[in-house]
């Protein structure tokens, strides 16, 4: 096969992974691809690389494209999400004093009950509470907005929810420019490790299967490059199959940290691939499960209603039309690209495309194609269930 | 919406300073300009909404753009909606920028032709930066391989010996028999000498 060559942006980010070990560990290569990867300084940045040609793929927040077929995500352009690359991964955390207070205050903090920890963080943290996001349209904003609104805490208009770079984080918090953040790894991690900071919650336990990174491109060039796009798509499920092996977690940390990545102490980064987090300056260390997915439950297929959940919040917090904005929604979330992709590779593909989100508390087996599919756990905290409503 | 009599107002988020000055003098090259710089990543968003500014420049690679990205948006805290500057009908402008490494958010309404010598005069300093630096990641790197050699040929002549030409005739002849670079070869010498000292 003649190999092709493409640019391919990220962060540089533990999520990042499946497009770094498609790459290293030949995945790629298999389908006749080199990736040339390009590490973005910013979000904004790395969507701008993205809608101007400078790349032809994205690791991408999932809320970005939502945000830009909405009209609110500051550029034009569409930008589709034909495969999810990673669920989950993000960590809030609290500045030393504020854990202390919390601490004082007998807030149970076990990492896991995000009703009684979401409690504990308002009642500890007083009239203001400023969290740092890495960027504006997120999972970390969409979750942290979900979560305290449903706790009763007037949101966004009662909390500060600004955006700050994730390699600043650490210092802001020191700064005292922030008193929490909502951010994915290794930053939360490295700020336990630098001493600013202590985690509380990982956003698992806000909704335990959300969709975080996509793939994104253009959608003309997946109009004119559908073949291309399929390898890619095959070479990131391929490299996310190769990481929900735990015999691979040592090897997949190591990757990451070389310098040209994530430049990062390998056994930081196999704290979030292994979801076992240290998260405060005793050394408290908690075992999520669930923490970061890459493969199981179907966690690459793009879902309609995710799309849709996550344009629903949008539209909320932003005052735009609901119904607009969910049409708008589901139609970047491509499930039929990442079926025409997947076909005929033995991966088990589910037989519905939308899905209610919520109301999964333990895995159970779907409707698929080839019936060995299982769902992992979907519940958001508050038992809520979102059903995305028919569709014509 | 800034008048055409009154002077534009520029921020440069620009935390190096001569970079700073000498895209100040760019600038001012191109038109009569008010021109803030700040420097400082803490606070950043509080200090560009105080100069209530028409146009900000902020480097590309700067984690901190995505600060600005969010003053930009409708519901941010700016009076005036800033947007990124895209103007669709001059696509090659922002690609160019892009190119050099520099973005712009620029107030509601501004007209095209007042942000134009701008964007060129900041493009053109920008693309200078990226050639400089260019040339300075190669000068480093030729001078981090020649230390490297240097060391080699040190362990090279003391373990057997040899004086410095023939420890480097030697370190050229094992890369070219094993098809590497000489600095590869120098390098793994380095490192196993460490481990056996």
């Amino acid at each position: 096969m003649r190999i092709t060559k493409l640019n391919v942006g990220y962060m540089p980010l533990v999520d990042a992974a499946p497009y770094i070990i498609a790459q290293e560990m030949g995945f790629a290569a298999a389908e006749g691809l080199e990736l040339d990867l390009i590490r973005a300084p910013s979000w904004s940045g790395l969507r701008d690389m993205l809608a101007f040609g400078r790349v032809d793929a994205a690791h991408m927040l999932s809320a970005v494209p939502v945000a830009m077929a909405m009209g609110v995500g500051g550029i034009p352009g569409r930008i589709i999400a034909p495969a999810v690359t990673s669920v989950n991964g993000n960590v809030i955390g609290v500045s030393q004093p504020l854990y202390a207070r919390m601490q004082e205050q007998g807030t149970n903090l076990d990492f896991a009950d995000a009703a009684s920890i979401g409690h504990g963080l308002m009642r500890a943290a007083g009239e203001t509470l400023r969290i740092g996001v890495p960027f504006p349209f997120s999972m970390h904003a969409e979750l942290l907005y979900y979560w305290l609104s449903s706790l009763g805490y007037a949101a966004p208009q009662g909390i500060a929810i600004k955006t700050v770079p994730p390699p600043l984080m650490a210092d802001a918090l020191a700064a005292d420019e922030i008193d929490a953040f909502c951010v994915g790894e290794p930053w939360g991690s490295i700020a336990v490790e630098r001493g600013y900071g202590s985690l509380i919650l990982p956003v698992s336990a806000i909704w335990s299967f959300a969709p975080e990174k996509v793939l994104a491109v253009r959608e003309e060039w997946a109009n004119s490059e559908m073949e291309l796009l399929s390898r890619l798509t095959r070479a990131l499920w391929q490299a996310g199959r190769w990481l929900s092996d735990p015999g691979n977690l040592l090897a997949a940390s190591e990757a990451l940290a070389q310098k040209q990545y994530l430049q990062t102490p390998s056994e930081v980064i196999e704290r979030a691939l292994s979801g076992r987090l240290i998260v405060d300056q005793s050394g408290t260390s908690r075992q999520v499960q669930n923490f970061l997915e890459f493969h199981a439950g179907a966690a690459n297929f793009p879902w309609r209603s995710q799309g849709s959940w996550i344009a629903q919040q949008l539209a909320a917090r932003l005052g735009l039309d609901r119904k607009q904005a969910m049409t708008a929604g589901r139609s970047v979330f491509r499930s039929d690209l990442y079926r025409t992709a997947m076909q005929r590779t033995g991966a088990d593909l589910p037989g519905a495309s939308e899905k209610v989100e919520g109301g999964i508390d333990a895995r159970q087996p779907a409707a698929s194609e080839g019936g060995t599919l299982y769902l992992e756990p979907n519940m958001f905290f508050d038992r809520i269930v979102f059903d995305p409503g028919p569709h014509s | 919406m800034p008048s055409e009599a009154t002077r534009l107002s520029i921020v440069l988020v620009e935390p190096n300073k001569d970079r700073a000055i000498q895209i100040i003098d760019s600038l001012q090259d191109a038109g009569s300009y008010d021109i803030h710089v700040i420097a400082e990543s803490t606070g950043l968003a509080r200090a560009v909404v105080a100069h209530n500014p028409d146009v900000v420049l902020v480097d590309l690679a700067n984690p901190s753009r995505d600060v600005i990205e969010e003053l930009s948006l409708a519901s941010g805290p700016m009076d005036r909606p800033v947007a990124m500057f895209v103007d669709t009908s001059d696509d090659t402008m922002t690609k160019a920028a892009i190119e050099a490494g520099v973005s712009a958010y620029v107030v509601d309404g501004l007209r095209a032709d007042r942000i134009k010598p701008i964007m060129d005069a900041a493009i053109t300093r920008f693309n200078m930066f990226k050639r400089m630096r260019t040339e300075l990641e190669t000068t480093k790197k030729a001078l981090e391989e020649r230390k490297i050699i240097d060391r080699a040929k040190g362990v090279l002549m003391k373990a057997r010996g040899i004086d410095e030409e023939a420890a480097y005739q030697l370190l050229r002849r094992t890369a070219m028999d094993q098809n590497k670079k000489v600095v590869d070869v120098a390098s793994a010498l380095v490192t196993a000498a460490g481990l056996l000292s």
